[in-house]
């Protein structure tokens, strides 16, 4: 397995979260390449490197820079994603706690190319603590004259999943309860109090500065021709070396669970395991055999890469602990805008509880398909649509765990 | 209940100001500052918070609910919050919860911290305490007191 690291490149170096070392290292050098381009050339290699929004999306990062107008009269704005919150995801973490400089240097480029004057970093609220690394060295950034033509400021979030959505991440920033908004008929950009701005996931912005430094070609060499370029794939669970690990897309599944995580803890076989963030579909162990770690391979598996981040379960696992244990997140969480959602995570939680005490019906699990219907395609957010896809693939490819489960009810 | 900002934050807060294209933005910000201030959110501070904010009371009452790390009363105790979520549940978060059922502690189960690979966590004013057990418990807890 080759390794790769871009985005990873300065994590084990002691105090790269500090300017002096950071900069020892190569921080700030694709500052210099910036000037030769113009701001339209510099999303032109971004587009070229074909970079993937990291935060779960993959949506392309270029043509979401292209709608950001060049010539508009009023500000624009930057936005960048910290609010991490989708359970198995720890990366963005890792950035801002270990080389925030290479975040800055990519908000930098990032608002040069979108002539942005402004950036936020909406950093979710439980990450006090990472967010002063962070803050620490945008203030050394200020002090060495670095942020003259771009403010950056921290704004932080106070625990609410929701907010990672995008445009409920604009609504929390705005003084807002965080809802997330209707979606346009047409693309345009997202808003911040009616101005242009942008929203991009932290890893996707700390790319960057090594697009911008050694082309979009070198960036391609890495991952495969739809998928190019690398994650910070994470692992949880039941494995022996939980972790961050930077790889390729295209990586062997297996592969880089045994290289990297050191297999399954206490010798055990693999059960399941849910690919990127407890909103992705759960995989079999025999699925997992031959997968590759890139979003179209997920995507034909049926479930999606999300955001990299790894839930192994061994085969002692009871698959509905788990799903309860998933939908009591999703029932916490809901944003409660729309019904479906706001009922449907309620509703399926308590009959999964219900069928855990043995007190379900065979109706019930047909019940529980037919709510996920319900939450499916009907809401504001994707976030029903997820809690819906989650539900189905449990109860599908587990039918027979639920069943046996159900069968030992008293009535 | 009455609440005014330390001058300290008064100062925050117009700077803050400047960095925000309208005033709406310090709603989150200035509801910070007054919990950090009381331990709590008065009452009296969301009347403060809308002098500077420009939103309606009862806007700022709605973001103060909405979000779970605000709180409108006072913790008697210390507040350890422990991570109930997939992964933390799959590397023993039930034993922890368990181990602090004998404390006298004020404990609450949050969703997801994002320290999954760090299983099981809990948090405690604003700190991560990663890779427990219960032991580790009793000792963090012993340090704290």
């Amino acid at each position: 397995m080759r390794e790769c690291k871009i985005v990873s490149r300065k994590f084990e170096i002691p105090n790269s979260h500090t300017l002096a070392v950071a900069k020892a290292h190569g921080a700030y050098e694709a500052m210099q390449m910036m000037k030769e381009y113009s701001p339209l050339e510099i999303i032109q290699i971004i587009k070229d490197a074909n970079l993937r929004g990291k935060g779960g999306g993959g949506a392309s990062a270029g043509e979401k820079w292209e709608l950001m107008p060049q010539n508009s009269e009023k500000p624009s704005f930057l936005a960048v994603n910290c609010d991490e919150s989708e359970p198995g995801t720890f990366k963005d973490r890792q950035i801002i706690s270990k080389d925030p400089h290479l975040l800055i240097e990519g908000i930098l480029l990032t608002c040069y190319a979108i002539k942005a004057k402004h950036a936020y970093i909406y950093v979710r609220g439980e990450y006090k603590q990472y967010q002063d690394v962070l803050q620490n060295a945008i203030d050394e950034a200020y002090d060495a004259g670095l942020l003259k033509e771009c403010d950056v400021t921290i704004h932080r979030g106070a625990g609410a999943y929701i907010c990672g959505e995008k445009t409920a991440l604009l609504e929390s920033m705005e003084g807002k309860r965080g809802h997330p908004r209707l979606k346009p008929k047409q693309k345009e950009p997202e808003w911040f109090f009616g101005n242009p701005t942008l929203v991009n996931n932290v890893e996707t912005i700390a790319s960057v500065p090594f697009i911008v430094q050694n082309g979009a070609e070198a960036y391609r060499e890495y991952g495969t021709e739809k998928s190019p370029g690398t994650l910070l794939f994470a692992m949880s669970g039941h494995v022996n070396k939980p972790g961050v690990y930077e790889a390729e897309f295209g990586t062997s599944m297996m592969e880089y669970i045994n290289h990297y995580g050191g297999g399954i803890k206490n010798g055990k076989k693999l059960k399941a395991l849910i690919p990127g963030g407890v909103s992705c579909g759960v995989l079999t162990a025999a699925e997992c055999e031959n997968l590759t770690l890139d979003y179209e391979a997920l995507r034909n598996a049926r479930s999606s890469l999300g955001t990299g981040g790894m839930i192994v379960m061994d085969e002692d696992t009871n698959m509905v602990e788990a799903l309860k244990n998933i939908l009591e997140f999703y029932h916490e969480e809901s944003c409660g805008q729309c019904t479906p959602c706001r009922e449907g995570t309620g509703w399926s939680d308590k009959l999964v509880g219900k069928i855990l005490d043995k007190k379900a019906t065979k109706e019930d699990l047909d019940k529980l398909l037919e709510i996920a219907d319900t939450m499916n395609g009907k809401t504001i957010c994707v976030f029903a649509p997820a809690v819906s896809a989650v539900i189905v693939s449990f109860v599908g490819k587990f039918r027979g765990e639920f069943e046996a489960v159900v069968s030992e009810s008293k009535e | 209940m009455s609440f005014t900002f330390t001058d300290e934050n008064l100062a925050k807060i117009k700077e803050l100001k400047k960095r925000y294209p309208s005033p709406e933005a310090l709603c989150l910000p200035c509801l910070w500052m007054a919990q950090r201030q009381d331990g709590f959110i008065k009452i009296d501070a969301i009347d403060e918070i809308s002098k500077h904010t420009t939103l309606p009371p009862m806007e700022i009452y709605r973001v103060a609910t909405f979000y779970t790390m605000f709180t409108l009363s006072p913790y008697e105790k210390l507040n350890v919050q422990v991570c109930k979520t997939l992964s933390c549940k799959l590397c023993g978060s039930d034993a922890i919860l368990e181990r602090l059922k004998s404390k006298d502690v004020n404990v609450t189960h949050v969703e997801c911290l994002g320290s999954c690979g760090t299983a099981p966590v809990m948090q405690i004013n604003d700190m991560n305490y990663e890779n427990l057990t219960p032991d580790k418990v009793d000792s963090i807890l012993e340090e704290l007191s």
